[in-house]
């Protein structure tokens, strides 16, 4: 296919998988706001966000001043944020309109619906000053049904091609980086197992992470034990049968890969790279981690995870 | 007149090219007053040089790079042309298009209200065609002031003449602008001008050729006001400086920096045998 | 304002609607209005869900626009429809040798029939095709003929297109929209279907590959990108087609060879179907600071390596003052009398005609020789004295830049509005294709509706509208 369609295919995805991602985040931190704490506590909280959504930097030059309205502005209409909400969803239907004839009708429909979306809300939004709750949370209902419709329409309607696999790969680079970043954000609540477990304050952060990753179910199905910190390290880096984890990402991201190398007849850096990165995540163990640092495990990942993205970049010549 | 010609154009590319494709009108070939005892193109880098003729007739050399990027890419061109004085009259070149074509509009000879003003005032009671052209050229001459190392350079006749001043192909478009307003076909010659004894650098050079009646087409310089004479290296025609470029390039998103170095002298006399 | 009493093709309420028109009127009337307000809503967010939508230069806001749809079908009849095909057939034949001849003997030249001016100090004229042979001598692979009716019998050709025609998509999803929202009328004619055209088109752009022999040829549309107008028609119908929609930057040349870029390299390409204007296709030949075009195209394209469709230098075909003579060109080229008429056309650069038109311009529409998209155009029983006497200083300055046609009526066609079901005047344009082996049109083509109350200015660029155009099996006491 074209180097430019691919490299369009692969960003249509992230930013889509990315819309989803801050929405979840922004929800949860909405939650965690309605616990009785200090003032100071709820700009931690919207500081983690921001932090998990790579914006703090951003937010602060631009805003100083941690407060809760901007800060949701800051990640849903703010057009100078990169990643806003706003900017995921129209950089996606630029990308999405760019290489329309990769694209089915459903996957368009998908994408195009959530940016007419979008348009009305901020329409209204521009109107309905200070923020209002239910709005917002119907706006982010809405963001994670979009990003479901076209990662469902995709899965559903795409032919199993070049266009698919470049799809699948935009989604799960982008889904690992975003797990990885909440975990780390979040990774000073996470202790080791000797160490003793904090009051009922912190079991509401723990929850938190789990509902921003859809895992809170998930969680008492895999371990049936109470909320443990460790537990949700476990299962959101090394447990497959989680779909946000990142060693399940990285089986998508290898099958992807070997599916591209097999229908070109040509295997390269990229697929070494992934292969290697799913190796290490099948090896470890969460005392392995814990021993050499939660912290410095999460970014020795997300730098590998980003330099896969150069590689892929670079092996398929996206321009 | 013998005249040895050594054109070299050095690019500097940053950053390096990876793409790189050009059609050079470096070739001049001969009529009845110019003869090519040799001429040679080199580009210094690994790539086929293809020629062609485009549709005036002149010989296009082109040669294209994809791949590593390249920094540093020169072309020379050299030889030595023989010339005889035909007081401006072009016979014997190859003419592809019909002569009428010559009073097509192009972009940068162009006419505008001050340029009909000027051609019909400068060639009021002209005689004739030829007439016309020789008074055309001298008021032109006249009015403009030869400047070349403005920093603001004109792109177009109409510019040009607004400002009154240029360099040899502003005079050029602003002669052929007015001569196909008043109905004359008119066509762009870049070439190579050899030194006189009255001065006037020699180097590349831009005039015009009109077409008289009877004559045919006839070489007019406006910028010294003579009729190209065997000091005249004739290479490249054009309807106007933009299609009669020595060089038309392209290389992808680089930045291009040239520096040329064009040596035009006149050969030593031939000693007889 | 002079009113020009015009041929509606439904026909008046009762016993003189036309047969072919009377189930369509029937269901005019039976339908109550608020059930075609829902079906017009339907339709506007189907497009909108499609997005088929086109910009508009120039207004910012407008980035996104639809071309309104009119709910209304056109019909016309099967034995109209074979007459219009033979002439549009022939026409086109004629417009192929007439390029062919133009870059090469010359000879309508010689034998004085156009005036060589026309051809050589043309713009359009591209020195660069010159003693060159477009591949099977076809030049227009795809040309939009602009129809207009008057009166019950006469079809005229009121502009031939034979650069970068467009319309095509729209006539493909009117086509199925309406299909959808009005299933029923629609199963009560046997209306000839239009899907095939992207079929045809493939097999048009194959015949003309540049070797026939080196297996499937490679073939992709060439835009000029997202921001263009046109740009949902291009992935359209790359879409349809299945094959590859690129940008100047996805392709480069080498050793006059085209190839795009793909994740796996560099591929040949053999055949471009090219959405982008002559000027902007190559910056080594035409306007040097073009983005859009591929350096070096023109020399691949001169050495018989790729094809281009449709061939550079067509627009000397569709020139305004060429379509004049036209005409001339059937009877030189076929030996033939020609089966569509031209529209009466008065030049300015001829004195007679200058002066014809300055002093009736009121009752004119006079356009620029070398205008588009309805634009450089004057309507004259629609303009204000002002207007008129503007426009009568440009055409005194430059004669040779325009041609006045007296202003038609064109038919009308009910079209359905909040306000009630009332006439619109319409145009046709029918896409023909001209490949290696014959010339093949898809039976209707774009219907284009000027929404404004007596507007006569269809173009989508200036607030027309379309519909979608049936042609249906001929119905008893109905020729």
């Amino acid at each position: 296919m074209l180097a430019r369609t691919a490299d369009n295919l692969f960003w249509l995805a992230r930013s889509m998988e990315r819309a989803d991602y801050i929405a979840r985040t922004i929800e949860a931190t909405l939650r965690l706001e309605y616990l009785p704490k200090s003032d100071g506590d709820k700009m931690r909280e919207w500081e983690g966000a921001l932090n998990a959504a790579g914006a703090y930097d951003g937010y602060v030059a631009a805003h100083g001043e941690l407060d809760e309205e901007t800060a949701v502005e800051f990640l849903t209409f703010d057009r100078t944020n990169p990643s806003a909400i706003c900017n995921c969803l129209e950089n996606a239907r630029t990308a999405g309109r760019a290489v329309r004839t990769a694209l089915t009708a459903e996957t368009w429909t998908a994408i195009n619906d959530a940016w007419l979306e979008l348009k009305r809300f901020e329409a209204s939004h521009r109107l309905a000053q200070p923020l209002d709750r239910l709005a917002l949370a119907r706006f982010l209902d809405y963001v994670k049904k979009a990003s479901l419709d076209f990662d469902g329409s995709c899965y559903r309607t795409m032919l199993r091609n070049d266009a698919y696999w470049f799809n699948r790969l935009g989604i799960f680079i982008e889904r690992a980086d975003n797990t990885a970043r909440l975990l780390d954000v979040k990774y000073h609540l996470l202790l080791p197992s000797t160490e003793p477990v904090g009051g009922s304050l912190d079991y509401f952060q723990w929850v938190a992470i789990l509902r921003a990753v859809s895992a809170a179910t998930a969680y008492h199905w895999v371990y049936r034990d109470r909320v443990k910190p460790w537990l949700i390290a476990d299962l959101l880096i090394l447990k497959r049968a989680m779909p946000r984890s990142l060693i399940s990402c990285y089986e998508s991201i290898d099958r992807a890969l070997d599916s591209l190398a097999r229908d070109d007849g040509r295997s390269g850096v990229a697929q070494r790279q992934a292969r290697a990165t799913h190796a290490k995540l099948e090896r470890a163990s969460m005392t392995q981690i814990f021993q050499g640092g939660l912290h410095e495990f999460i970014t020795a990942f997300i730098e590998d995870n980003a330099r896969l993205s150069n590689t892929i970049s670079e092996q398929y010549l996206f321009t | 007149m013998r005249i040895r010609i050594s054109h070299e154009i050095a690019h500097h590319y940053a950053p390096g090219a990876r793409m790189l494709i050009q059609n050079l009108r470096l070739t001049p070939y001969g009529f009845d007053s110019q003869y090519v005892l040799r001429w040679r193109i080199e580009v210094d880098i690994d790539s086929a040089l293809r020629q062609s003729e485009d549709a005036h007739g002149n010989v296009v050399t082109t040669f294209s790079h994809h791949g590593a990027p390249i920094e540093r890419l020169t072309v020379s061109a050299a030889g030595e042309i023989e010339t005889t004085d035909a007081a401006g009259v072009v016979r014997g070149a190859v003419e592809r298009l019909p002569a009428e074509m010559y009073l097509r509009d192009s972009p940068l000879a162009h006419v505008n209200g001050a340029l009909r003003d000027f051609a019909s005032e400068a060639t009021a009671g002209a005689s004739d065609p030829l007439d016309a052209m020789h008074r055309l050229m001298s008021e032109l001459n006249g009015s403009m002031s030869f400047d070349p190392y403005e920093p603001d350079e004109p792109e177009s006749a109409v510019e040009a003449f607004a400002l009154r001043r240029g360099q040899a192909r502003d005079f050029a478009h602003i002669f052929i602008a007015c001569a196909r307003f008043l109905g004359v076909p008119a066509r762009f010659i870049g070439g190579y001008r050899a030194a006189d004894e009255a001065g006037g650098e020699p180097g590349a050079h831009a005039w015009a050729e009109a077409y008289a009646p009877r004559l045919g087409w006839v070489a007019f310089d406006p910028t010294i006001s003579i009729c190209a004479d065997q000091r005249y290296v004739r290479v490249v025609v054009g309807f106007d400086g933009q299609d009669g470029a020595f060089v038309r390039s392209a290389h992808g998103a680089a930045q291009d920096k040239v520096d040329t170095a064009i040596r035009v002298e006149q050969a030593g006399l031939q000693t007889q045998a | 304002m002079t009113e020009v009493e015009a041929f509606d093709e439904m026909g008046p309420a009762g016993d003189r609607t036309r047969a072919l028109y009377k189930k369509v009127a029937r269901w005019l009337e039976e339908t109550p209005s608020d059930l075609l307000a829902s079906r017009r809503a339907q339709a506007e967010y189907m497009f909108r869900r499609i997005g088929i939508t086109f910009g508009v230069y120039g207004d910012k806001d407008a980035a996104e626009r639809l071309i309104p749809f009119d709910i209304v079908p056109r019909l016309i009849s099967r034995a109209e429809w074979r007459k219009l095909e033979a002439g549009l057939t022939q026409r086109v034949r004629a417009l192929n040798l007439f390029l062919k001849d133009v870059y090469g003997e010359r000879a309508i030249l010689k034998e004085g029939i156009v005036p060589p001016e026309l051809i050589l100090r043309n713009p359009y004229y591209r020195p660069e095709m010159i003693g060159q042979r477009a591949p099977h001598d076809i030049w227009v692979h795809i040309a939009g003929i602009d129809i207009v009716r008057v009166g019950d019998e006469s079809f005229y050709v009121l502009e031939d297109n034979a650069r970068t025609p467009s319309g095509v998509s729209y006539m493909l999803e009117n086509r199925e929209v309406t299909m959808r929202l009005l299933p029923d009328l629609f199963a009560r004619h046997h209306v000839a279907p239009v899907d095939d055209y992207p079929d045809l088109l493939l097999a048009c752009l194959r015949s003309v590959a540049p070797r026939q022999d080196l297996g499937e040829a490679t073939i992709v549309i060439l835009t000029p990108g997202l921001y263009n107008s046109a740009y949902y028609e291009h992935s359209f119908l790359a879409d349809k087609l299945g094959v590859e929609l690129v940008e100047g930057r996805d392709l480069f040349v080498e050793d006059d060879q085209v190839f795009m870029r793909t994740t796996l390299g560099p591929r040949r390409v053999d055949v471009i179907y090219r959405r982008v204007d002559d000027d902007f296709l190559d910056p080594l030949v035409f306007n040097p600071t073009s983005l859009l075009g591929v350096p070096g195209l023109v020399g691949a394209y001169l050495a018989g390596n790729v094809t281009l469709a449709n061939a550079i230098g067509t627009g000397v075909a569709d020139d305004k003052a060429i379509y004049t003579y036209v005409p001339d060109l059937i009877r030189f080229y076929l030996s033939e009398e020609p089966l569509l008429k031209n529209v009466p056309t008065y030049r300015c650069r001829e004195a007679d005609g200058l002066k014809y038109v300055l002093e009736r311009i009121d009752e004119l529409v006079v356009k620029e020789v070398n205008g588009s998209g309805g634009y450089g155009m004057l309507v004259g029983p629609h303009a204000t004295v002002a207007q008129r006497e503007q426009f009568a200083a440009k055409i005194k300055a430059d004669p040779t830049n325009y041609v006045a046609q007296p202003t038609l009526a064109l038919s009308t066609c009910p079209a359905s509005f909040e306000t009630g079901v009332s006439p619109r005047h319409v145009d046709l344009r029918p896409f023909v294709l001209s490949g290696a082996d014959g010339v093949r049109i898809v039976p209707g083509g774009l219907t284009r509706v000027a929404l404004k109350e007596g507007s006569l200015v269809v173009n989508s660029s200036q607030g027309g509208g379309t519909k979608d155009t049936w042609i249906v099996d001929d119905v008893d006491g109905e020729a």
